[in-house]
């Protein structure tokens, strides 16, 4: 009982911040519906017992990544509102939410006519005694020690490729108002003014 | 498990079907690259929900370990993302999907 009220209650906040984030026309508005989103989320792991998700969940997502895109809408001023009546493709917008009717009716209709079965379980079952978090590292540390170390790597890469993509790059030009001088290679000059407003770029 | 009667696991996957498509569409129909990066995020979440509501119903812990995983790639995602399109927009402000459509211009 308390549990369907749960479910109905996170639901409503999960779908409601989902059509928030795609139908708000401020960036900022969907950027704090999918906290709304995240956090039933969360709410939902709970109910499934699965804490330790559910913290991650609110301190990684809604805590970390959700103020990175503010941060990144701040900083870029793209925070007013878009233009949503006009199409820039005709006919677009209704393929697409038609297609994601389909999605959805076809998705929905494999859960209501299927049973689950598995695959006989191959990892460690849940354990009702030992708690979520402790499962989870005892799993993570064994088992899945190679991917562990893999999404290490993977981090390290992500934050080099961020650093280098913030840096600025020399060389090639992305901006095609930019004078080319030869191919790929971009005129001194020009390139320390790349936004072409007539004071030379802070590097 | 005395809580798994009250609430069919079909309730959860079907709600993760339905985050999923709303998302999907969101990333068709949008076209700031910030809001469709926020589409993606929501058809992740989607995912975590199915592998978190499997875990639960085959009673395995595996589930949750995919999920701990897709979250830590979701973050490296988010970052690299967010600095492309920071370089693109510092460039030319107020770009949209349609305007990049070309990988060297």
């Amino acid at each position: 009982m308390i549990e369907a009220l749960v479910f109905a209650v996170a639901a409503m906040v999960v779908l409601g911040g989902a059509f928030g984030v795609i139908l708000s026309r401020n960036p900022v508005h969907s950027a704090l519906s999918l906290v709304a989103t995240l956090f039933g989320i969360a709410v939902l792991f709970v109910a499934q017992e699965a804490h330790f998700l559910a913290a991650v969940q609110v301190i990684v997502y809604a805590g970390a990544i959700v103020v990175l895109f503010l941060f990144v809408i701040m900083l870029l001023g793209v925070d007013r509102a878009e233009d949503l009546d006009t199409e820039p493709l005709t006919g677009q917008r209704p393929a697409a939410i038609l297609a994601g009717v389909v999605l959805a009716g076809a998705l929905v209709a494999v859960v209501v006519t299927s049973t689950i079965t598995g695959a006989p379980r191959s990892g460690t079952a849940v354990d009702q005694d030992a708690s979520n978090v402790a499962q989870l590292g005892r799993l993570l540390f064994t088992d899945h020690l190679f991917a562990f170390e893999a999404t290490s790597v993977l981090l390290v890469i992500a934050v080099v490729g961020a650093v280098l993509l913030a840096r600025g790059r020399q060389g090639a030009a992305i901006d095609e108002d930019e004078p080319v001088t030869e191919l790929g290679r971009v005129d001194a000059d020009a390139d320390a003014d790349a936004d072409g407003d007539g004071v030379e770029d802070r590097r | 498990m005395l809580a798994a009667a009250t609430v069919d696991a079909g309730w959860y996957l079907g709600l993760g079907a339905v985050l999923f498509s709303v998302g999907a569409v969101g990333l068709l129909v949008r076209r700031n690259p910030l809001v469709m990066f926020m589409c993606v995020e929501l058809m992740l979440n989607a995912v975590n929900l199915t592998f978190v509501t499997f875990a639960r119903r085959l009673d395995d812990v595996g589930g949750q370990v995919v999920v701990f995983f897709v979250l830590v790639v979701a973050a490296a995602e988010v970052v690299v993302g967010l600095g492309i399109i920071v370089a693109i927009l510092r460039r030319r402000p107020g770009t949209t999907a349609d305007d990049v459509s070309l990988l060297r211009g």
